[in-house]
């Protein structure tokens, strides 16, 4: 055996959750690289820059947000695992957030860090469900959503049993599925016990500098603890001889062999590495992509009157349909993001103004589009989605934010598939989650995504949850 | 190594990875758990410390033997000579 190229463990995917699998490894003493295929690390959460300006992917916030001195959450599980100071990651909060229900913006609830406000905002617009609230907030609490081994059950049916207003169920579903569900229509409810507390029970914070200050950490940390990393190094082929991986083959050709393999690319993705056996079903790959549209302002949103919200999650229809549209679109419902409007302090704001509007999309309505046909599509679609959100937020003339404007970008499910490899565009990967990271060959674990825990939070502690599991509780 | 050093030894690797709990005032024979909020990956974060820093390995049966300062004492203590006398 060439031990030159042997490793301890192989990571593929230097995203957040790869990233994470590999600081635990090497500071244990393993001996990891992580292959990427891009030429970024991040994955579905990096950033990319355009005339020397840099534009977010993913992340619009973090979630998981506790202020120091909360213990037991997930942030705090994260820091210490990663012996990471929290000052690293310098959070902000957010102002505040919204969800914005009806044609007309009729209903809204707002929300900050603190959970307080948001029970308040249910106490004074949907009074006669404020006990039921109360009840599925203790069954939330109460929920072990951390457990590796649980039967999946419906959240919808969870939240009905307590919830009698379809608006209001509607309105909780929103951002917790807009925020990490793979799964249309319903979720599994320890999904959305994890996402329910990231985002109402915690909140939501943003580094200054955004997603690359989290990164930049991560890959300090890594590389102080001794981890190899290979960038534009994709992993085409993982062979196998009686259930056990032997070796890697790069895109190049090149054969790396590895004592255990931590894929971070998602279920179906690591599947077609391994090869599926001729009688078995293939996995099944996620529907839910998204396209986002990105304004570069030349004043803060402020000045447009959009100075309040953080985050607003908006639907205009009788009910919230989160499913993989028929056409290229569905501008029915959205996110969006208002970067500026996280608490920097008194002395410093971001540069430009930032307004991104994400809304579902369906990837084979892009992925086989000619250049042309592409660029045309993004510039109609562009405009379908702003309308769309501006109905949500106070009023701003289309000439106003035309002259306010100095550039946009837009990315779609074919973006999403070239930043993160998965198919489809599938922004929170396949609807079935391996919470135990098995896979078909015993020395091969999933992470990120797929394994099940959600968010950029849950992506780094997934990839320490299967280095633990699977590697350095077992020897 | 004294059984007072030893202590130290394990109070200074919960310092590291539980850098946010305060530490001034554990009190030996309590168990951790209940006067620090420590889960079973910090648990398993000291044990991997141990074995990365001092070559003392802990397996997962004799856990139990790390809830309180005093108990850790007890059972690390002469590990840490038979590993000195060997070395």
């Amino acid at each position: 055996m060439n031990t030159r190229s042997h490793y301890d463990v192989a990571i593929i995917g230097a995203g957040m959750s790869g990233l994470a699998a590999g600081i635990r490894l090497a500071h244990f003493g393993k001996k990891v690289c992580i292959f990427e295929r891009h030429n970024a690390t991040g994955g579905l959460n990096s950033f990319y820059s355009i005339s020397g300006r840099k534009f977010d992917v993913g992340l619009h916030a973090l979630t998981n947000f506790v202020r120091p001195g909360v213990k037991g959450t997930p942030l705090t599980k994260l820091l210490r695992q990663l012996r990471i100071d929290r000052a690293e990651f310098a959070l902000c909060e957010q102002k505040q957030s919204r969800v914005v229900f009806g044609p007309n913006a009729e209903t809204s609830l707002r929300f900050t860090n603190d959970f307080a406000v948001f029970e308040n905002e249910i106490v004074t617009q949907f009074p006669k469900e404020i006990d039921g609230f109360r009840a599925l907030v203790v069954a939330i609490k109460t929920y072990d959503d951390v457990s590796l081994d649980v039967a999946p059950i419906s959240a919808r049916a969870v939240v009905r049993t307590h919830i009698r207003n379809a608006l209001l169920e509607d309105m909780l579903f929103c951002p917790v599925m807009y925020y990490g569900s793979a799964q249309e229509h319903d979720m599994e409810f320890g999904q959305f016990v994890i996402m329910f507390k990231a985002l109402f029970l915690e909140g939501f914070a943003r580094p200054f500098d955004g997603v690359r200050v989290i990164l930049r950490v991560l890959l300090e940390k890594y590389r102080q603890a001794g981890g190899e990393r290979r960038m534009k190094c994709g992993v085409r082929k993982i062979s196998a001889h009686e259930g056990r991986a032997t070796a890697l083959i790069l895109d190049t050709g090149e054969e790396i062999t590895a004592t255990h393999i931590i894929s971070s690319i998602g279920a179906p993705e690591t599947e077609r590495l391994i090869g599926v056996a001729t009688d078995a079903t293939p996995l099944e790959a996620g529907r839910l992509s998204f396209v986002e549209t990105i304004s570069i302002l030349n004043c803060q949103p402020a000045a447009l009157g959009w100075g309040s919200d953080t985050i607003v999650f908006f639907n205009d229809s009788s009910r919230f349909d989160y499913a993989c549209p028929t056409n290229a679109l569905d501008t029915r419902s959205g996110v969006i993001c208002l970067p500026n409007n996280f608490d920097y302090g008194d002395d410093r704001e971001l540069s430009e103004g930032i307004f991104r509007v994400t809304c579902l999309a369906r990837y084979d309505q892009w992925a086989p589009l000619a250049e042309e046909s592409y660029q045309a599509q993004k510039i109609r679609c562009f405009a379908e989605v702003q309308r769309s959100a501006r109905r949500f937020m106070p009023a701003v003339s289309d000439a106003v934010l035309a002259g306010a404007t100095i550039t946009t970008d837009m990315f779609t499910p074919r973006t999403i598939t070239k930043f993160s490899g998965h198919i489809g565009g599938a922004i929170y990967g396949a609807p079935v989650k391996h919470r135990q990271g098995r896979t078909p060959l015993e020395n091969v674990y999933l992470c990120g995504t797929d394994q099940g825990f959600l968010g950029i939070i849950g992506a780094m502690l997934s990839g320490i949850s299967m280095a633990n599991l699977h590697i350095l509780q077992k020897n | 190594m004294t059984k007072d050093e030893c202590k130290q030894v394990v109070l200074d690797i919960i310092a590291d990875i539980a850098p946010d709990e305060d530490l001034s005032n554990v009190k030996p024979e309590v168990r951790l758990r209940d006067q620090l909020q420590l889960d079973s990956m910090d648990f398993l974060d000291i044990v991997m410390e141990l074995r990365k820093r001092h070559s003392i390995e802990v397996p997962e049966a004799d856990y139990q033997h790390l809830a309180s300062l005093d108990s850790c004492a007890e059972y690390l203590t002469p590990k840490f000579i038979a590993l000195a006398a060997k070395g």
